[in-house]
């Protein structure tokens, strides 16, 4: 029995029918047509299909798309600014941080969480803090580049404006 | 990845969570969903219906009470690991909730889910047991209780996780509260040993009363598993239950250390 | 011969912006990959993302067990379900639903695989019967609704005791479990080698059954038009032409009237190369209910279904003198095949392997026997490195233990038995004839980097304090871009490994390349572009690269075993060549001088001794296409097409050295360091081929610390999951650091050799070794793969962990 709900996705609001079992990822990719984050897995192990919910990294395969209702959901569609990509996504294509880009939208969605918290990562830390995004073409070390250089950028522009951190959401 | 059809309830209070479970014997209920929808995903598990008590509010927060902190059933892992007061007032429990999954599940993942999935392999148990935690089932006084440690108190985590999924293969949980050098009282606890988080009695026994340094640690370490039924052991394809034993004596040495430099100690 | 050096600490190369990097060095240039930003931004296309209207879902049931006889199928429940479309099994196709091997050996069984499973079930993933639905909730659904009676049969999983006289055969009418029988090399002269030898060392390994991994499950829409028959599919594969005509024979669908489309691949590892039964399955769905049918596997489907890596249990021995010559090679080897011969199955425990035993070693005699074994698993084919990896595994672990024998530094060992520089084109008893090579060098150079001279002396004193460390090297050959046809079709391939390649000038003088080959990751539209705009002296920006749509471009072979620079872009060369060829006469006849003396750089014709006689190229294309003022016997049109068939492999080289830190109480691994230095030849993006290298050895460690299938003894995957089968994540792969030296191949015009599975190729056993070596004090020899904490401390303490 399908019920109506509606989601608020990078900002636009959405009115859609679904099952209460379908997740969110699904919901997003099918219904809504936002297919920058993908589904690798179904165990919750692989991390590619991380989006933000109220401004927090959470895998879109683990939750129901019923229960997003009233949450603001960002995808990696929405990180990117005016036509700008936002300092992670260049730091990850300068320093090479990915291949097939399959799990790259996760990736940088988690990462991005993660630089609003610790805005200095050490490198032990940055590959914690993406022990739940899998990637099987890099071997991780030009991610692992990608997210110190990206952390770099983001310092630099929240100096610039004088102000606190500021996110891709 | 496709759970089964289900029908869905979401209680607004608690007391409508209660009537929804009773109205439907067969649901279960759920909070952070990070236990549960992984098997309803796999097909391990088709519930007929969900209770979500996910609008229900008052359930979530860490709420510093006297001498102890309250944490609300729907209190997810990345709020207990973030607290600072609690860090302070209850390191063994902040900082395993830091350990549990990955960051996305920290962020979804709840205290309350935890607990009534019970795991063995989780990392809370063996946390809630060293640091004499009290579980509250039920009502608006529901959660988890959490004495905090005094001056002479301190607490640690240490595990070692599965590489493949992240759960504890050995998790060890420890607080030792000293007098001077000496150990005063010893709560060990593991989880992913047995299908149960546990008391190591063995290593508190081996501790209490003893000046705490490289020795008593390592006769704690190697008394860890004496108390423990080893036909109750976990074996898997992960570990055998002698490797197990093996990792839990390393591991009770390897927190014993934490804690005892936490406190100065060593 | 020219040898250039590159350094890159973990920092790795630095990327520049193309707008950057002057024309003239846009080849060989770190320039940042123009894929990026879509896959960045999430516009990416991959195969699940595309919706086309009225589409429904495919799910395919899949066998509960191993092996089993069928007794019946009952989908009435399916079938009656709201918003099932269709439900299919084997009895209601008509096509000759035959899934190929491609690959034919002298002694090779062939046997039938449909592509659903008519009486028999050989292995867990096997398809029973297809249900096309509305949504893929209720496809999903109505798949758990069809109800299967099975009479269970005894399953076999590991090669060895598939080869016992009381194992289950797994197909019958065969007899027997023996896929094949392979030898290579003269049995003879090693046995003589090996009587005359000071000394004989033996070895057991076991190289473990992987599975790919990549990151997208495989998936495939099928789009059919039933009013010209025109049949399109949209899927993840590695080489879209192979597909197309495989699949073509089994649904019986004309060839041209099948387009097989590539959009992004969320990579492939060798996984998406093989014609599975699914996009059969999906294709006919589409045709059976006249609208576009979507399917994509779930990661559980992929992990019972996806072709796995390796599976060899090996017995090895080498003839080595007091000094460390080695004299002979003699190995014996069990090969998993799994339940089917999938598409180039065959060629990879024999060709892609016994023909690399000599490593990078002058070994005067070699003996190689494989036997090809049926199983009750999945069909085993090429994953990254493809029988590569296990033939250095076998030659680097066996070489550490003779070393060890016989009291020789291992590196001693190794550098006494390579082949001098001038020694190449250098032929083995293994039928290569090794292009060039300067294994010197990359030894050198890695053992530098991580101090070897001190590092002795330092694993002493760390011994003392009761600490573990250890080094491994590994020193690999891989032979890659596999050629020439001829040579391959003796060797039993069912097709020609040329490539294909399209350079075309539009009228504004803008370019557009096509290529045959199918990128999934590895940037083909930055570096073909490199490799074109270098030729032509155009801007970089102004090339387009095509890959992927058997509709778009000329006949290809794909994108496996490390081909496409080699052979694709050697197509783009001379293409792009035979462009400047002709816009040369073009030119000329404008500039009113001999084409003989029309000269052309950067960009530029321009008439010798006169260089303001001159006009570029991007005119010269619009006056061919214009063709007002062209030479006579000149056709209009500035393009050209080349199949390229290179005379002979490439053959990268390289040393990788791991050092670790071993506890011995708990089995837990630390990298100190891992050193690559790889020997590619010519680098066409140097950031491009370091990313190759660490995601390569990525792949390497998790064979050699944490990957594995494993079946319980019904061939039931325990594996199943990412939650049991350890995909390596962030924290599991140390820092590496990367060098190269360069020793350019002289069988194609870019001097380029391949890199997409030299780390895969080298990682395992310099890990292996590292181990094995600082747990020397405790008398270990051997560790099977993976080494886990258990195995490690079991070795350790004795008590089995080298089972």
């Amino acid at each position: 029995m399908e019920r109506d709900i509606t989601l608020t996705v990078n900002g636009t609001e959405h009115e859609l029918s679904v099952e209460p079992r379908t997740l969110l990822i699904h919901a997003l990719r099918d219904e809504m047509g936002y297919t920058g984050p993908n589904v690798g897995c179904e165990s919750s192990t692989c991390g590619t299909c991380t989006v933000h919910v109220d401004g927090k990294a959470v895998k879109a395969c683990t939750e129901l798309a019923v229960r997003a209702e009233g949450s603001e959901i960002t995808t990696i569609e929405a990180l990117n600014e005016d036509g700008e990509l936002h300092p992670l996504q260049e730091s990850f294509q300068e320093e090479h941080g990915l291949q097939c880009g399959y799990c790259t939208p996760g990736m940088v969605m988690t990462a991005a969480e993660f630089l609003e918290e610790e805005p200095d990562p050490d490198r032990e830390e940055i590959r914690e803090a993406l022990e739940g995004n899998l990637c099987r073409c890099t071997g991780y070390q030009n991610i692992v580049n990608a997210v110190e250089t990206g952390a770099e950028k983001m310092r630099t522009e929240t100096a610039a404006d004088g102000g606190t951190v500021e996110g891709g959401d | 990845m496709y759970p089964d059809e289900f029908e869905y309830h979401s209680a607004d209070s608690v007391e409508s969570a209660v009537s929804l479970l009773a109205e439907n014997p067969e649901a279960e209920l759920i909070a952070g969903g990070h236990s549960l929808l992984p098997t309803m995903k796999s097909g391990l598990a088709s519930p007929d219906a969900l209770v979500d008590i996910s609008g229900v509010d008052g359930l979530e927060g860490v709420e510093r009470d006297g001498d102890s902190t309250r944490i609300g059933a729907m209190t997810t892992y990345a709020e207990v690991a973030d607290d600072d007061q609690f860090w302070e007032d209850a390191t063994v429990v902040a900082e395993t909730a830091g350990e549990i999954g990955d960051r996305q599940v920290r962020n979804r993942g709840t205290v309350g889910g935890n607990i009534a999935h019970a795991d063995p392999a989780s990392d809370l148990p063996g946390a809630m047991l060293a640091a004499d935690a009290t579980v509250h089932v039920h009502g608006p006084d529901g959660g988890v209780e959490v004495p905090h440690e005094d001056g002479d108190t301190a607490s640690g985590y240490v595990k070692k996780p599965s590489p493949s999924s992240g759960y504890a293969m050995v998790g060890v949980a420890a607080r030792l509260t000293l007098d001077g050098d000496s150990v005063a009282d010893a709560r060990v606890a593991a989880n992913g040993v047995m299908d149960h988080g546990t008391r190591l009695s063995g290593a508190e026994d081996a501790l209490e009363d003893e000046t705490l340094d490289a020795d008593a640690v390592e006769a704690a370490g190697a008394a860890a598993g004496d108390d423990l039924d080893e036909y109750m052991v976990m074996e898997d394809q992960q570990a055998s239950a002698e490797f197990r034993l093996q990792l839990l004596s390393v591991y009770t040495e390897r927190a014993l250390e934490k804690v005892g430099e936490r406190a100065g100690a060593l | 011969m020219a040898t250039e050096e590159r350094r890159s600490g973990p920092d790795g190369v630095e990327t520049v912006d193309a707008d950057d990097v002057d024309a003239a060095d846009i080849l060989g240039s770190a320039i940042e990959r123009r894929e990026d930003p879509s896959l960045l931004t999430g516009d990416a296309e991959y195969t699940d993302d595309i919706q086309l209207p009225d589409s429904a879902h495919a799910a395919i049931l899949r066998s509960q067990y191993a092996h089993a006889r069928i007794e019946g199928i009952d989908t009435s429940e399916a079938e009656a379900m709201d918003d099932v479309v269709d439900v299919f099994t084997a009895e209601d196709i008509d096509v000759p639903g035959n899934l190929p091997t491609a690959w034919d050996l002298d002694t090779l069984r062939t046997v039938d695989h449909p592509v659903l499973a008519e009486d028999r079930i050989r292995y867990q993933g096997d398809a029973l019967a297809v249900v096309v639905a509305e949504e893929r909730y209720q496809a999903h659904d109505a798949v758990d609704r069809i109800d299967v009676d099975y009479d269970r049969l005894e399953a076999v999983t590991d090669p060895e005791t598939a080869l016992d006289d009381d194992a289950p055969v797994v197909h019958e009418e065969e007899g027997t479990n023996t896929a094949f029988d392979w030898e290579i090399g003269d049995a003879d002269e090693t046995d003589a080698a090996f009587a005359e030898a000071d000394h004989a060392v033996g070895i057991d390994v076991t190289n473990q059954l992987l599975i790919p991994n990549a990151m997208e499950p495989r998936a495939a829409i099928a789009d059919y038009d039933d009013s010209d028959d025109e049949l399109t599919l949209h899927m993840t594969t590695q080489n879209p032409h192979v597909h197309r005509l495989l699949l073509s024979g089994v649904i019986d669908h004309p060839e041209h009237k099948l387009r097989v489309r590539a959009p992004d691949v969320g990579g492939g590892f060798g996984s998406k190369i093989h014609h599975y039964a699914d996009e059969a399955l999906v294709a006919l769905a589409a045709k059976r209910a006249e609208r576009p049918v979507k399917w994509q596997a779930t990661r559980t489907e992929t992990y019972l279904t996806d072709a796995q890596g390796r599976g060899h249990e090996t017995h090895a021995e080498l003839a080595v003198d007091d000094d460390g010559t080695i004299r002979g090679l003699r190995v014996d080897t069990a090969a998993n095949m799994g339940a089917y011969l999938s598409t180039f199955a065959p060629a990879v425990p024999t060709y892609l392997y016994g023909t690399l035993l000599s490593g990078q070693y002058d070994i005067p005699a070699i003996h190689c026997e494989v036997s090809g074994v049926f199983t009750n698993v999945p069909p085993v084919d090429a994953y990254r490195g493809a029988g590569r990896p296990e033939a250095s595994f076998v030659v680097e672990r066996i070489v550490k233990e003779a070393a060890d024998a016989i009291g020789m530094d291992p590196t001693e060992l190794r550098r006494h038995n390579f082949p001098d520089p001038d020694e190449f084109p250098h032929a083995t008893p293994v039928a290569m004839e090794y292009d060039s090579g300067d294994y010197d060098k990359t030894l050198d150079r890695a053992l530098d980097l991580v101090d070897y001279d001190e590092f002795r002396e330092r694993q002493e004193r760390a011994r003392e304090e009761g600490r573990y460390i250890g080094v491994g090297l590994s020193c690999y050959i891989e032979a890659c871009g596999l050629a020439p046809s001829e040579l391959v079709g003796e060797l039993g391939a069912g097709a020609g490994l040329w490539e294909s390649g399209l350079v075309r000038f539009t009228p504004s003088g803008t370019v557009k390349a096509a290529v045959g080959t199918s990128g999934h990751g590895q940037g083909h539209d930055t570096t073909y572009a490199q490799v074109v705009a270098n030729e032509l002296g155009v801007d970089y920006d102004d090339v387009d690269v095509d890959e992927g749509d058997t509709d778009a471009l000329p006949q290809g072979m794909g994108t496996y075993g490390s081909r496409s620079a080699a052979v694709g872009g050697s197509a783009l060369v001379q293409s792009a060549r035979k462009v400047v060829d002709k816009a040369r006469k073009i030119a000329a006849h404008q500039l009113e001088a001999d084409p003989i003396d029309v000269e052309f750089e950067d960009g530029e014709f321009y008439v010798a001794g006169a260089p303001d006689r001159s006009m570029g190229v991007q005119d010269v294309a619009l006056e061919a296409y214009l063709a007002h003022d062209i030479p006579d016997d000149i056709e209009p049109g500035l393009e050209a097409t080349t199949f390229f068939d290179p005379d002979n492999f490439v053959f990268p080289f390289g040393t990788h050295v791991a050092v670790v830190e071993v506890d011995p109480d708990t089995g837990e691994i630390e990298f100190e360091d891992y050193v690559a230095v790889d020997d590619v030849g010519n680098q066409i993006n140097p950031k491009i081929v370091e990313g190759q290298i660490h995601g390569g050895v990525a792949q390497g460690v998790g064979q050699a610390l944490y990957e594995g299938a494993e079946y319980d003894e019904n061939g039931q995957l325990v594996t199943g999951s990412m939650q049991d089968y350890t995909v390596p994540k962030a924290e599991h792969i140390p820092d590496m650091e990367t060098d190269s030296t360069t020793t350019p191949s002289p069988v194609n015009p870019l001097g380029v050799k391949g890199v997409g599975e030299a780390g895969t190729i080298a990682a395992p056993q310099a890990v292996v070794n590292a181990v094995v070596d600082a747990l020397e004090p405790f008398g270990v020899e051997d560790i099977d793969m993976p080494l886990t904490n258990e195995r490690v401390w079991r070795a350790a303490h004795g008590n089995g962990g080298d089972s």
